[in-house]
């Protein structure tokens, strides 16, 4: 990250050793290492560095309650925190923090009670195009869709697809249809945390942001041989 | 405007589109757009209310200081958000527009921000929307330089910082997940990767702006409203401290860009 500004040499290296992110930078000696000057260009005098529990404050005193988006939406879960953590400083999650988080998230991940894992792909087509759901502008109990489209390119004939997340097309026709690759799928649809920690991909199971049966359709968009993304 | 894109896009559906091909589209229709920017039309009603004199207290906006002295409009947008002493915090145009429709004009808070955004094209823009539109066309080919001088100014951009990465809601979603990485697209539409001075120069320097699709000029507030909508975040308060302190992280990350707003986007 580049910043330029000031730079104010006298900057008390406490703020990161001492652990205490809200100390005020003090008259201590002069230290000329790198870090010290970074610090220094962020922190001028007089500046405090704000705590989580500040920015979580302010976000909830900056956000209007409703009945279809509640306040509560700010309470970070574990893992939200460690990946916000994670992506603010640049560093990977701690290897066995990342390996609980995934454990924890694929625990969560509930497969269809009656074995059934494919629905109809003409319906996940729609529910694919859908992006409406769990806005605050949305009423509690409104069909909510996947919104595939806004992240993934999936049946090619649809141009207007993000590249947050990979290419879906062709996804059944390369892998197959095989237990572990359909159990695979519905596992990182239902919760996409229980293989990459911090996976920018909604928990659309988890979360209860589609239902079952819409999962079994967007599988089948997915996976059935006669889904236009396999052909 | 729009029919002729859409229509050159299903014609073109008949043949086999390169993401190429696709881009040059986006970037035609663009161009199209910059013809013409209504939001012009609204800098000029803006301009007449604030010379105009309203409110309780029949004043005109003319003596309101946005941050370079009383009655100086030019070049603000570029310069804020910043600390005004007068109320000892740091505050964003749109909050400082609506402080001296209260301390000069006489009109209540209340009244101001309670629907400060029009609904859709089929309504007339708001005076708010207006106000700004003009105020931020006065700032055209300013170069981005907000002040960190002061402490609660460098608190604002650490906490917008802090915010930016905040992840939350059912959809684990942070700003950082859409605007952190470079040429990440929602459908076709591009994002701000914020992390790069060329890409936050030019979102920062070209909000407000005329939404096509909506038939209306959308100002920042407005823009970081429907950013959290999408986040599935709850409703964000207008003019809240949330806000001016994202405000603060873009204009710092967008330094040394053009101010060239209101622009036009699809």
């Amino acid at each position: 990250m580049k910043i330029k500004f000031l730079p104010f040499a006298a900057v008390a290296f406490v703020l990161f050793t001492g652990g205490c992110a809200t100390m005020q930078p003090g008259p201590t000696a002069v230290d000329t290492s790198r870090e010290v000057e970074s610090l220094a260009r962020r922190f001028p005098p007089g500046a405090k560095a704000p705590t989580d529990a500040e920015i979580v404050a302010l976000l909830k005193a900056s956000f209007k309650d409703s009945p279809s988006a509640k306040l509560d939406r700010l309470d970070q879960t574990p893992l939200q925190m460690a990946c916000t953590e994670a992506s603010r400083s640049g560093k990977p999650l701690d290897e066995k923090l990342r390996d609980g988080l995934q454990a924890a998230a694929l625990a969560s991940v509930k497969y269809p009670a009656d074995g059934k894992y494919l629905g109809d792909w003409k319906r996940g087509k729609a529910i694919a195009q859908n992006g409406r759901g769990l806005q605050y502008t949305d009423k509690v109990g409104d069909v909510a869709g996947g919104n595939c489209y806004a992240c993934h390119q999936i049946d090619k004939k649809e141009i207007a697809h993000g590249n947050i997340g990979p290419s879906l097309t062709g996804y059944g026709k390369l892998r197959g249809q095989t237990e572990p690759i359909v159990k695979y799928t519905w596992a990182r649809i239902w919760n996409s945390h229980s293989f990459n920690a911090c996976a920018n991909m909604p928990r659309f199971g988890d979360a209860g942001i589609l239902t079952e049966a819409q999962i079994k359709d967007v599988m089948a968009l997915l996976l059935d041989p006669e889904s236009p993304v396999n052909q | 405007m729009k029919k002729i894109f859409v229509a050159a896009i299903l014609a073109s559906l008949a043949f086999p589109l390169t993401a190429q091909d696709v881009q040059k589209q986006i970037d035609r229709y663009r161009e199209l757009l910059a013809d013409g920017n209504p939001a012009e039309l609204l800098e000029m009603r803006g301009e007449d209310l604030w010379k105009q004199k309203r409110g309780p207290k029949n004043a005109s906006m003319e003596a309101c200081d946005l941050g370079l002295g009383a009655g100086k409009v030019a070049g603000v947008n570029a310069v804020l958000p910043r600390y005004f002493a007068d109320v000892d915090r740091v505050m964003d145009l749109e909050s400082r527009i609506v402080h001296c429709e209260v301390t000069l004009q006489g009109f209540t808070m209340a009244e101001l921000t309670k629907r400060p955004h029009s609904l859709n094209q089929s309504e007339r823009q708001t005076d708010h929307e207006a106000l700004t539109a003009y105020v931020v066309g006065q700032s055209r080919g300013a170069k981005v330089n907000l002040p960190q001088s002061h402490p609660k100014e460098r608190e604002s951009f650490l906490r917008g910082e802090k915010m930016f990465f905040f992840k939350g809601g059912p959809y684990d979603f942070a700003c950082a997940t859409c605007h952190g990485v470079d040429g990440q697209r929602i459908r076709l539409q591009d994002l701000p990767n914020f992390q790069k001075a060329d890409n936050a120069q030019r979102a920062f320097t070209t909000w407000p702006a005329y939404r096509v699709s909506q038939g209306a000029m959308r100002t920042m507030q407005w823009r970081l409203l429907d950013c959290f909508r999408q986040q599935r975040l709850p409703e964000m308060e207008f003019l809240s401290p949330a806000s001016i302190d994202l405000i603060t992280y873009m204009g710092v990350k967008g330094k040394d860009g053009t101010m060239d707003a209101p622009a036009i986007k699809r």
